[in-house]
């Protein structure tokens, strides 16, 4: 900017080298291209299976029951074991339980109709605080509450897209809908920030579908809550489901098959740190690459000077100053990196945002591939350190060039 | 304007220690024209060298204008050729991707002079030595006399006191070289010293003195005054 004249000299150098100076360019932008694709790719990486997980709670154990698979205190492998509506009472004394909840899924229904409008989809019942574990958001109308729960009411909560099948534009609120011959009553709509599937789905009163649906006091899951709990914290109370549970059941307690028990929590940790792990890598790939990039710049820069020496030198008998041949070249070099350096963030960028654009809304494990602004700043940082560490030492060379020897240089 | 006192200059090549200058004494008087002639090997382009402060003495001063130049800095250096001095070279250095116009400028951008008015003055020097109209062509487009006369103007742009020229001629014909040396007579005539280095007799002879270096001494320095006070009349 100060001196426009020593920018006229570097854009008539690089005009008159213009494929030394694209390649040089190029070596940085490719460096560069390769770090912001690999930062986006790993953040929407993270970002997809935080989403994943924004559809539910990250502090709850999930109980389901299995099928015996050794012989316990005389018993004969191959025994089914059923959890039942007061085994929720028996785990919710556990050591770190909060709440607990119960949800059964009831398979037997799975047409739902209003009026003439006819759809398949999930019904799940449940005890209140299952909500909270699914982080349900009610677009409108109210969760299951303890109510609906103690009083058996038939009341159900439907999905977005639920709605959207059945209702079209009509209002779906204290309508009745029909759950394989039963009416219920819509008291609430939800949303899910995790993946569609769970907007497909509706739930009703435990206690109702327990008796509608001729369950008895049967139950599929059992979840816990475990408030603020820690990984470790939550293993005691996992070691203490299995003694609780195996004990009324006459298990083996470290039968693998009998029980199991989805952790959360420990789940949870294993993909934060799983992702840790990748946004080192990520950077160590990313800064490998612009090294070798500034690597590739310093050296052309060293060829850049060999080939000039005798311009040097006869730029010396002129009358330049060493600190003129070093910015000379210093100059060059930054501005080739930042320049390149720019577009290659650019081209990066515009990449992540288009692949973001043409991904399919729902895919799994991946959304929203993106840079934030402070790397793509950093990147630039680095960028013009770069280019300032690859210029200096081949315009130090430069500047050293004796123009004696420089001029004999033919 | 240049006084030489007892320089020596010797490099070390391999385990020789070569003696290239062995004491040189030498006094330029302003405004003077002088040749140093030699064989090869006779250390005429290293006194050239230092005389450019291109290189430096081992020992021996060596004033410039009166000013002592010993043991500067690049900076200083570097500042003292732009101001003082002016260099032609047997091989032109021009550089190859600036035009003709843009080299003659180049001593006057180390100057600091604006741009606009940096090709004015170097437009002023083209037209000097006949060569406006190609002002725009590259040293590649030029001939040999065009390229040694685009040369002289970028010696001549920044008002030297001295212009150092080695071996002008060496790679032109004898026709080109004629020329070239009658301008050179011309720029002396406007009152710049002006120092040519040669092999060639007749080339050594269109100056006012003659220095004969042999072995790293000066052998004889004959003033040339027929010569120069006919060469003198006849371009006055």
């Amino acid at each position: 900017m100060i001196d426009l004249d020593k920018w006229q000299e570097i854009f008539s150098t690089i005009r008159k080298n213009k494929l030394r100076t694209i390649l040089t360019g190029f070596s940085v932008a490719w460096g560069i291209f390769m770090l912001i694709i690999l930062l986006g790719s790993g953040y929407g990486l993270e970002n997809g299976v935080s989403k994943e997980f924004a559809g539910d709670a990250v502090n709850y154990l999930s109980i389901n029951a299995g099928v015996t698979s050794e012989a316990y205190r005389g018993m004969k492998p191959g025994r089914r074991i059923q959890l039942k509506v007061e085994d929720r009472e028996l785990l919710h004394g556990l050591v770190n339980v909060d709440e607990s909840a119960i949800r059964n899924v009831i398979r037997n229904v799975n047409t739902i109709s209003y009026k003439n409008q006819y759809g398949s989809f999930q019904i799940f019942s449940v005890t209140p605080h299952y909500q909270d574990l699914e982080a349900l958001i009610m677009m409108k109308g109210r969760m299951l509450n303890d109510n609906d729960e103690r009083d058996i009411r038939k009341s159900v909560i439907i999905g977005r897209l639920v709605e959207e099948a059945l209702f079209k534009n009509e209002e779906s609120l204290e309508k009745y809908i029909n759950l394989g011959g039963v009416l219920f009553k819509v008291v609430g709509v939800f949303d899910d920030p995790g993946s569609d599937r769970d907007l497909t789905r509706v739930y009703i009163p435990a206690s109702t579908g327990n008796r509608v649906y001729g369950l008895a006091n049967k139950i599929r899951t059992i979840a816990l809550m475990l408030g603020n709990s820690n990984t470790e914290q939550s293993i005691e109370t996992v070691e203490q489901v299995k003694k609780a549970v195996a004990e009324k059941y006459k298990f083996n307690p470290d039968d693998r098959r009998a029980l199991f028990i989805f952790n959360s929590i420990e789940n949870y940790q294993k993909f934060m740190s799983l992702f840790a792990g990748i946004r080192m890598f990520i950077w160590v790939i990313g800064i490998g690459t612009i090294i070798s990039g500034i690597v590739g710049v310093s050296n052309i820069m060293t060829i850049v000077v060999k080939e000039r020496t005798k311009e040097i030198g006869i730029r010396k008998a002129l009358g330049a100053t060493p600190w003129s041949i070093i910015s000379l070249i210093l100059q060059e070099s930054v501005f080739i990196t930042a320049f390149s350096g720019y577009l290659g963030l650019v081209s990066g960028v515009l990449l992540l945002e288009f692949i973001s654009s043409v991904l399919p809304a729902d895919t799994p494990y991946f959304s929203e591939p993106e840079v934030n602004i402070q790397v793509a700043l950093g990147a630039t940082l680095i960028l013009i350190i770069a280019g300032v560490l690859a210029g200096y030492f081949p315009a130090r060379r430069a500047a050293s060039v004796h123009p004696v020897v420089a001029l004999k240089d033919e | 304007m240049i006084k030489l006192k007892g320089i020596t200059k010797s490099y070390t090549v391999g385990n020789n220690k070569l003696e290239v200058l062995k004491g040189i004494d030498l006094h330029i008087k302003d405004g003077e024209f002088v040749s140093i002639m030699g064989s090869s090997g006779s250390g005429k382009s290293t006194l050239l060298n230092i005389l450019g402060i291109l290189d430096e003495a081992d020992s021996g001063e060596f004033f410039l204008d009166d000013k002592k130049i010993d043991s500067l800095t690049e900076y200083k250096a570097a500042k003292y050729r732009n101001e003082f001095l002016g260099f032609v070279f047997q091989s032109f250095n021009l550089i190859s991707y600036k035009t003709a116009l843009e080299n003659v400028a180049l001593p006057l951008y180390y100057k600091k002079v604006p741009r606009s008015e940096r090709t004015k003055i170097a437009q002023k020097y083209l037209e000097k030595v006949g060569l406006s109209p190609w002002e725009d062509h590259l040293p590649s487009e030029l001939s040999g006399g065009q390229k040694q006369r685009v040369a002289i103007a970028r010696a001549l742009v920044t008002h030297p006191k001295v212009i150092l020229a080695d071996e002008p001629t060496g790679a032109l014909d004898s026709v080109t070289s004629h020329e070239v040396m009658k301008l050179f007579r011309e720029i002396n005539n406007e009152g710049i010293t002006l120092i040519v280095i040669t092999h060639e007799h007749d080339i050594a002879e269109m100056s006012d003195r003659i220095i004969h270096l042999k072995d790293g001494i000066i052998i004889d320095e004959p003033v040339n005054e027929l010569i120069s006070t006919s060469i003198k009349s006849n371009s006055l």
